[in-house]
């Protein structure tokens, strides 16, 4: 007796890679936003599926704020030698030669220029008409309302106003020149999908996400991790903390959750039944109001 | 989310094994469904604590009485300032019985856009309803949309009961008045449900404080309501998306199957080109597949070297789609720039792009009253039948056969904006435009019987009598041929024309096809109501004999024959008397594991709540039974000329 049965981890499979190949056939240059954690590694998975035996026909590209965790370098290059991808990277250097960090101009501005500035540039360089990213709609209530083509006008703007309706499975790829479309994969897999899916196709992704004991300060009740020159208040004392990261950013504005979640089902039953969302541990989420969706209004994935 | 006391692997597997479950939500302003459904996700563990926390910020910022739930799911700036929802949002939350994606869409007359988006990749509506306001001219439109889109499922939410002191008659008269409109929309499935999002009465948990209702709360019902699927696996239809070809060794052809089975060595026709050849392959990422089905995304390798591109189609060479370049549909408007028939468009549709004209705008329906009125444009958030032109043929099927290959966007071809949803209905079949109080709203309702010049009253005054189809329920066994055929006997003794549809000869001939799973059942029950119906219009009285297990199907039966027809007759008989009559050794049969799915023994029998008639055979001689329902008739007054 033959199966015609579909998990939801086959139909979100199903969904993700004709949105990628839909890109693949519709654009000239089409671009990979890979930012090295969980969710961009699945997204690269479904990538490799979806052009499987072909390599995949677009590159990668890491807009790197340089203060990414040392582990996220690391397991970068490896995992790009590995599956054999082409990794682009920008580095919005003028920004970073005029001193800006979070200790100096707060998250906001350093957000807006490290990330925002330099992706918008990135892209302008590389004239990409299509940017995929990895962001899901379970993340954050501003990206529940995005649609998976996301119009950007000619300075990368959304609006989340005027956005195309979008039925069926049928996308409007149709753009002038200088627009462009971000284009969403995961938009409707959850962090548990995407943790379920690593399980499942044996995906690596960063250590950082697997619990063990790090040197870590206690601020306002999160967990800093100790990666960098982080300038340390009064008071503050390093400690070795067993803890994990939900989400991996950079490395003065990510903190970890204490947790002893050391593989990938562990995760996943911690995941089941934890009690705050993933993105607590970003602080630039919280820093002002609606603060998601203004950062996206201008551009930020 | 739940409790979780088992180790990771179980759930692991638990969480593989329920299924998804996509819902979309719809009210009018105010009726409370981002509470409703903030309710819904806080309840079943769908909030974070730290969303929790900014929402009750949020509350206190924007002078909110009690914790705003809606704050959760009104995510952008100016909706949560404004108290409205203003586009469509996308939520996740599971339980161990099923994944649900919800999406929100709001219900402001302008915004009809949005809702007809997020209907149309839902299995199940859920409609808002204010029990203070009642059926709103807003809830009807909702409804149509739902409708329109192809969902089989509506749920109706009759919420703020709180403010209506939980009164069941004003839940009863809204159930009435939705029921009156509903009847034309042929949705086969529709559940009430009355509820208090704010104070979370019938939402998760079963309300005490309205005893009198009898159902599920309204998450079990999401969890446990049987999806009638609307995937196709008969008819093959592979439109290519992406030529691979990675080297000169490897062509293959990419897409999502839009319906259908494909496997290794299958013949296939190639369109347009009408080339023949074979499946070499079926590549997967971890090797060969022996076959593939919707909604599947593969890649397949074929014998020859055929020329085929993006925007192709691939199916059986015995079944194919039809292939036009005239097509009929109807058109939902979600452009500032009102449709201007004769303006070149750009469609999508499956993989196909290309240039098309809107020749003929043919008429605007009125959602509020499902009536059809001329026009000369199609503005924003309008509904309207039209022809489209396309300046290369496509292939396809109607919307009510394939969501997928029937459906369609225009774009404009200057601003690029999607500026309409369409849905491919048959071509040439006759409109009515005379009688707008029989328009009837499900797209397979846009077809439209011719009608006479002989009203059914005029049959009916030949006849001396009123049709109607009296519906016999109960168990194998329960007597209701014995009883049905009696009585057909004496109405004809008194001079009545009737006639008596049964289970054994209508599934001999018309059914044959049908088995006995709950699907099957639901569609024997289907045509056996149409039947029954097209028999009421021909004047005769009709006493329909069927076990009929499932108060849904019932349901269902009773909206195509008509309220005012469908006289349902319960034949109350305990089981055990049943199955020692076992008339026909079936009981013994199915008590031996021979039949599958035998009602009463290892399938489930729904019994009526509130039958016209009751009949207890059990007690009751045959002569007497059929007596009861014709002296029913008698007093009801079916048995005179109108």
């Amino acid at each position: 007796m033959q199966s015609y049965r579909l998990t939801n981890l086959d139909l979100l499979e199903a969904e993700s890679i004709q949105i990628l190949r839909e890109v693949a056939a519709s654009f000239e240059r089409p671009v990979m936003l890979y930012s090295v954690g969980k969710d961009s590694s699945v997204m690269v998975r479904l990538a490799q599926k979806a052009f499987h035996p072909g390599k995949l026909p677009f590159p990668l590209l890491h807009v790197d704020t340089t203060m990414k965790f040392k582990e996220m370098y690391a397991f970068r290059d490896g995992f790009i030698k590995d599956i054999g991808a082409e990794l682009r990277t920008y580095a919005f250097h003028e920004a970073l030669e005029s001193g800006t960090t979070p200790w100096a101009l707060g998250t906001v501005k350093c957000c807006a220029l490290l990330k925002t500035r330099a992706l918008l540039n990135a892209l302008k360089e590389g004239s990409y008409d299509a940017a995929f990213g990895g962001a899901r709609r379970d993340e954050e209530k501003s990206r529940a309302k995005e649609r998976i083509f996301s119009f950007r006008d000619e300075l990368g703007q959304w609006d989340p106003k005027s956005q195309r309706p979008e039925l069926w499975g049928i996308y409007n790829t149709l753009i002038n020149k200088g627009e462009s479309l971000r284009v969403f994969p995961l938009s409707n897999w959850t962090e548990l999908d995407v943790w379920q899916y690593i399980h499942q196709e044996k995906i690596p992704v960063v250590p950082m996400y697997f619990a063990a004991l790090r040197e870590m300060i206690v601020r306002e009740g999160q967990l800093i991790p100790l990666d960098g020159p982080i300038p340390l208040k009064k008071g503050e004392k390093p400690e070795k903390i067993m803890c994990r990261f939900r989400t991996l950013g950079c490395y003065p504005c990510t903190g970890a959750v204490r947790s002893t979640a050391a593989t990938v089902p562990e995760i996943i039953e911690e995941i089941m039944t934890v009690k705050n969302s993933e993105r607590i541990t970003r602080l630039i989420d919280h820093d002002q109001d609606s603060s998601m969706e203004q950062k996206k209004k201008e551009g930020y994935f | 989310m739940g409790t979780v006391n088992s180790g990771p692997e179980t759930i692991l597997k638990r969480s593989r094994e329920a299924d998804l479950l996509r819902v979309s939500t719809a009210g009018s302003v105010d009726d409370g469904k981002s509470t409703l459904i903030g309710r819904l996700l806080y309840e079943a563990n769908g909030i974070y604590e730290d969303q929790l926390a900014a929402v009750r910020k949020d509350s206190a910022r924007f002078k909110r009485e009690v914790l705003d739930l809606s704050l959760v799911m009104d995510g952008l700036k100016a909706e949560r300032e404004q108290g409205i929802t203003i586009d469509v949002a996308y939520r996740y939350f599971s339980t161990p019985q099923r994944h649900f994606i919800i999406a929100d869409t709001p219900g402001h007359e302008q915004y009809t856009r949005n809702m007809a988006t997020g209907a149309s990749t839902s299995d199940l509506a859920i409609i808002l309803i204010d029990a203070r306001q009642g059926v709103l001219i807003q809830s009807r439109r909702h409804a149509f949309i739902a409708s329109l889109l192809g969902i089989r499922h509506l749920v109706i939410a009759v919420n703020k009961m709180d403010l209506v002191d939980y009164s069941e008659d004003v839940f009863r008269q809204i159930v009435r008045d939705f029921d009156n409109f509903s009847e034309k929309l042929q949705a086969p499935d529709l559940v009430y449900i009355p509820v208090s999002a704010l104070k979370g009465d019938n939402v998760v948990a079963k309300s005490d404080r309205m005893p009198w209702y009898k159902g599920p709360p309204l998450l079990n019902h999401l969890e446990n309501v049987r999806i009638l699927s609307d995937r196709n696996l008969i008819d093959l239809r592979f439109p290519v998306q992406y030529v691979l070809r990675p080297n000169m060794d490897f062509r293959g052809y990419s897409g999502r199957l839009a319906s259908g089975v494909i496997r290794r060595g299958d013949e296939i026709l190639v369109l347009p080109s009408r080339r023949k050849t074979r499946v070499r392959s079926i590549a997967g990422y971890e090797g060969e597949l022996p076959y593939a089905f919707a909604p599947q995304s593969i890649t397949v390798t074929l014998e020859d070297e055929v020329d085929i591109t993006r925007g192709d189609m691939l199916v059986h060479s015995a079944n194919l789609p039809q292939i036009r370049r005239e097509i009929e549909a109807i058109l939902v408007w979600m452009d500032q720039a009102p449709l201007v028939p004769g303006k070149v468009y750009y469609i999508k549709h499956t993989t196909q792009l290309f240039k098309c004209s809107v020749t003929h705008l043919q008429f605007r329906i009125d959602p509020a009253s499902l009536s059809r009125r001329d026009a000369t444009a199609l503005e924003l958030n309008d509904i309207g039948r039209v022809t489209v032109q396309c300046f290369r043929p496509v292939f396809c099927d109607e919307y009510t056969k394939n969501r997928q290959t029937g459906s369609f966007i225009l774009i404009d071809p200057l601003t690029h904006s999607t500026a309409a949803a369409g849905m491919i209905i048959e071509r040439g079949r006759l409109t009515s435009t005379a009688r707008p109080a029989d328009t009837t709203v499900s797209p397979a309702a846009f077809i439209h019987r011719q009608e006479g010049a002989i009203l059914n009253k005029d049959r009916g005054r030949l006849l001396k009598q009123r049709p109607a189809t009296l519906w016999l329920t109960g168990l194998s066994g329960s007597g209701k041929s014995t009883v049905a055929y009696e009585a057909e006997k004496k109405l004809i003794a008194a001079g009545h024309l009737c006639y008596v549809l049964d289970g054994d000869n209508v599934r001999s001939g018309l059914n044959r096809d049908l088995g006995f799973s709950p699907q099957d059942r639901g569609e024997n029950i289907r045509r056996v109501a149409e039947v029954a119906r097209l028999l009421n219009e021909a004047g005769l009285i009709v006493i329909a004999a069927f076990i009929s297990p499932y108060r849904e199907d019932r349901a269902q039966a009773k909206k195509i024959i008509g309220e005012d027809r469908f006289i349902e007759v319960f034949l109350d008989v305990p089981l055990e008397i049943c199955e020692k009559r076992d008339p026909k050794d079936l009981y013994k049969k199915a008590r031996a594991g021979l039949i599958p799915e035998f009602t009463g023994v290892n399938a489930p029998y729904e019994a009526p709540e509130a039958p016209a008639l009751r009949i207890k055979t059990g007690e009751l001689a045959v002569d007497l039974a059929a007596g009861n329902i014709c002296l029913y008739l008698k007093e009801k007054g079916f048995l005179e000329a109108l």
